[in-house]
């Protein structure tokens, strides 16, 4: 059972990690690059799979030579092997550009996948298109928003739970045949209900934590070319998506005028009592 | 119906010394075997006063199952040992080094977060060869049975797991143990109780002042009045870098005495006698507590039932010898007995007979004989008969008494460091409080000395621990809220105080039909597990589900 699990790398958004600059501008040179943190359920998916039916776990991503780092990341929860799809002529893609390219890339790799697995979403450009239209390009059923699986072997079908958000959350459970493509919700948790498949779960931490020391022994590096693509449909040429601008979104005013007031002092608690008399009919 | 469950030959609950010696052995003689621990690591739900033994006369010892123990698990050897009769601030130390060194090939302070999770690690490489190994976050929570018969354990997190053997190594609130009927939490008689605080205290200030190089350590008791009536006394050991300072009582003299465990480990932590040694270096990290069984009552003679053996604290293995206590050592030798006995039982065939023969060894190897000693079985049929202790109190305390003592200062030291004497020592107020006070008083010299610190409130030694509280799923439900069955809890559990909101059980006046009671109430949030509470209320107590609850560091 192999699995491909895509993961992109994003901005760090914890306090303390991020920067922006007087605009409200992410400074992408001050902050740090990092797994994208909802691929993490998408890793832990490919890695239930391999625990309780074998078989390997490639992570993929698309992105500059910096990205290294986000796939050592990603083995740090699990991979036995990462790819990275890195050109200079793959740069400033949107998601249809960034799908034509995710596709080639998992189309290249010697075995065909069972399963290939995207996280819900990126932190950053937070469209979630990216998935289903590498599904598209892969001609694959895909299954969103899934919150617990379990493969069929001997059927070829996988049968999920899908946590679908309306009015009243619901779970959905559904049926497809593999291969397929899942995308995981942040509320995806895998279930080990056997001691041996907990025991093979301690046992593949254990390698991947040794594996994860010399990652770029296990890394592959594709261009452009070794993917035989055409430049004008990958990149920023192969993007439909214009962006005509960035407009931060206004921050509530961090400093308000104050005036301390001693409880104490009779009249100007009086002053406060008349500054707050007109507002407290509630207009 | 069990066909469908996952199989291993042995299963063993619990991952401190005695399910670690049980596995090992198993695993030497190729037995496929499974360790199932509730804590997130192996040592974090677990406490002691912190001596490991290793006997002479042992079977088993620690270092001999797990190379290099002494070197990298264990803190230092301990290689003085005193005991101080207090009486106020008088004080006669005697030295019972003697005592403490009688079969022992050597002992060491422990500290058991660091200890058994070390011992984890080896355990889980040797399970692992066998197509076992260990897991911890598994709460194992009763007996799997098949027609009235043993055939496994159930577990919170896995489903059923049938087994030839299952070794309960799940302390002293085993469940399975209970589960199968081979102990209860009736008597408060049967149970100590001990509260520990680990005090931070730099290596080479230990050194200064305890007169200690790198390669040794001390122990040191006290007794006599400084804990008013109760029957019991404290312990202060060195480990490398910190201090393990506690107190052991009988559980029916807390409960008695209506006493409350953290201010009688303040009384100890703030006696002058410690005022020296502690003096700006009280730093402490770590508040805890334990049920503590006293096997000279509760040591099961027969600790098996069907595939189940017993070992440890769950079997009851935990001796109180005078002023000696052990019990990882005796639970390393159970284990590995039961170990062994079901890998000799397997090799003939006949895995049914691993119980029985487990309960030969404990029998041959001189285990239950220190457990149970027969010389205590005849001292308290006298002893612990009221008249006699009263005229035995009574007699101390006369003038006559008291020239007795005078006389035999150096006979009292030696007798002390008896071992044959030390076992037989009834459980009354004698030998616990009346003697060393009187001892204290008529040969002891005054110490000066005040402690320069506040020890911490219960309110922060309850915020300095860890916990992953399990929301919405308490375990334990308090059956009778009533004062009688339950108002103990309010005083005897370790992290509870009358008049203290931040615990776990508190006494509420409830009104009802215009009439007001008292009632007792319960939050498990602050629970350290000990189980005291199982024994002097009406509880249903259950261990929190795996990886769940406190979290020891230190333990």
């Amino acid at each position: 059972m192999r699995s491909v699990v895509l993961t992109k790398g994003v901005p760090d958004f914890r306090e303390g990690q991020v920067s922006f600059d007087e605009d409200g501008h992410l400074e992408r040179g001050a902050t740090p690059t990092v797994m994208n943190p909802n691929d993490e359920f998408a890793l832990q998916a490919a890695l239930q799979t391999k625990v309780k039916h074998g078989g390997d776990v490639s992570v993929m991503s698309m992105g500059p030579p910096g990205y290294e780092n986000v796939l050592e990341e990603a083995m740090s929860v699990y991979a036995d092997d990462l790819y990275l799809l890195s050109d200079r002529e793959m740069a400033a893609a949107d998601t249809w550009s960034t799908s034509i390219t995710l596709s080639a890339g998992i189309e290249k790799i010697d075995e065909e996948p069972d399963l290939v697995i995207a996280g819900f979403k990126t932190a950053d450009g937070e469209t979630g298109q990216t998935g289903p239209q590498t599904a598209w390009c892969l001609d694959r059923p895909i299954v969103t928003h899934v919150i617990s699986m379990e493969i069929d072997e001997e059927e070829e079908t996988l049968r999920a739970k899908r946590l679908v958000e309306g009015d009243v959350d619901e779970i959905e459970t559904v049926e497809a045949p593999l291969p397929a493509f899942v995308v995981t919700d942040p509320e995806f948790s895998p279930s080990y209900r056997r001691a041996e498949h907990r025991l093979r779960h301690k046992r593949l931490k254990a390698e991947t934590t040794e594996r994860v020391e010399n990652y770029e022994d296990h890394l592959t590096t594709w261009s452009a070319e070794g993917l035989d693509l055409d430049p004008d449909f990958i990149g920023l040429d192969g993007s439909p998506t214009i962006v005509s601008g960035v407009d931060p979104i206004p921050k509530a005013p961090s400093e308000r005028e104050a005036t301390m007031v001693d409880p104490d002092d009779a009249e100007a608690m009086n002053d406060v009592l008349e500054t707050m008399q007109p507002l407290a009919g509630g207009d | 119906m069990t066909d469908d469950y996952e199989h291993y030959e042995a299963v063993v609950v619990g991952a401190g010394p005695g399910g670690a010696a049980a596995a090992a052995v198993l695993a030497r003689n190729d037995v496929e075997t499974l360790v199932l621990e509730r804590g997130v690591d192996a040592g974090s739900k677990n406490v002691s006063g912190g001596l490991i033994y290793a006997e002479e006369s042992a079977p088993y010892t620690v270092d001999g199952l797990f190379p290099d123990f002494r070197e990298q698990a264990s803190e230092r050897p301990v290689t003085d040992y005193y005991l101080h009769n207090v009486a106020g601030d008088k004080v006669k130390t005697f030295d019972i080094t003697d005592l403490h060194e009688h079969d022992t090939a050597w002992s060491d302070t422990v500290l058991r977060r660091k200890m058994d999770s070390w011992m984890a690690k080896r355990v889980h490489e040797m399970t692992a060869e066998t197509g076992g190994g260990l897991l911890t976050d598994v709460r194992v929570n009763g007996l799997l049975r098949d027609n009235g018969e043993i055939v496994g354990v159930t577990c919170d997190e896995l489903d059923p797991i049938t087994a030839d053997v299952v070794i309960a190594a799940d302390g002293v609130n085993s469940e399975l143990a209970r589960d199968a009927g081979l102990m209860d939490w009736e008597e408060p008689e049967e149970w100590f109780q001990g509260v520990k605080a680990v005090i931070d205290v730099p290596e080479d200030v230990i050194a200064e002042r305890f007169d200690v190089d790198d390669d040794e350590g001390v122990a040191h008791l006290f007794s006599g009045d400084l804990f008013e009536d109760v029957r019991g006394g404290g312990f202060l050991y060195t480990n490398e870098d910190s201090l393990s300072i506690g107190t052991v009582f009988h559980l029916d003299s807390l409960v008695a005495e209506q006493a409350e465990p953290h201010e009688l480990l303040d009384s100890l932590l703030t006696h002058p006698l410690l005022a020296d040694w502690l003096e700006g270096h009280y730093d402490e990290v770590e508040y805890s507590a334990k049920l503590v069984p006293d096997s000279k009552k509760v040591a099961n003679p027969s600790p098996h039932r069907g595939r189940l053996l017993t070992v440890g604290d769950a079997a009851g293995q935990m001796q109180a010898q005078g002023p000696i206590i052990k019990g990882m050592n005796h639970a390393v030798s159970a284990g590995a007995l039961a170990g062994e006995a079901f890998a000799e039982a397997q090799l003939r065939d006949n895995t049914e007979r691993a119980g029985a023969l487990y309960e030969r060894k404990l029998k041959d190897e001189g285990v239950m004989g220190k457990l149970r000693p027969t010389g205590y079985r005849v001292a308290s049929a006298l002893g612990e008969r009221g008249p006699v202790t009263s005229l035995a109190d009574s007699v101390l305390t006369s003038g006559v008494g008291r020239l007795g003592v005078k006389l035999t200062g150096g006979l009292l030291e030696r007798l002390y460091s008896s071992p044959r004497l030390s076992m037989m020592v009834p459980d009354t107020q004698t030998p616990y409080v009346t003697l060393p006070t009187v001892i204290a008083e008529e040969l002891g010299e005054r110490v000066d000395g005040e402690a320069d610190f506040e020890p911490k409130d219960l309110a922060s030694r309850i915020g300095d621990l860890t916990y992953d509280t399990d929301v919405g799923n308490p375990h334990i439900e308090l059956q009778d809220t009533s004062m009688e069955a339950s108002g103990a809890a309010v005083y005897a559990c370790p992290v509870s105080a009358e008049d203290f909101g931040g615990g776990c059980y508190r006494a509420e006046e409830v009104k009802t039909n215009g009439s007001e009671e008292k009632r007792v109430s319960l939050d498990t949030q602050p629970c350290v597990e000990c189980g005291t509470c199982a024994v002097v209320a009406d509880t249903d107590w259950e261990h929190p589900r795996g990886g769940k609850g406190v979290e020891f560091e230190q333990g």
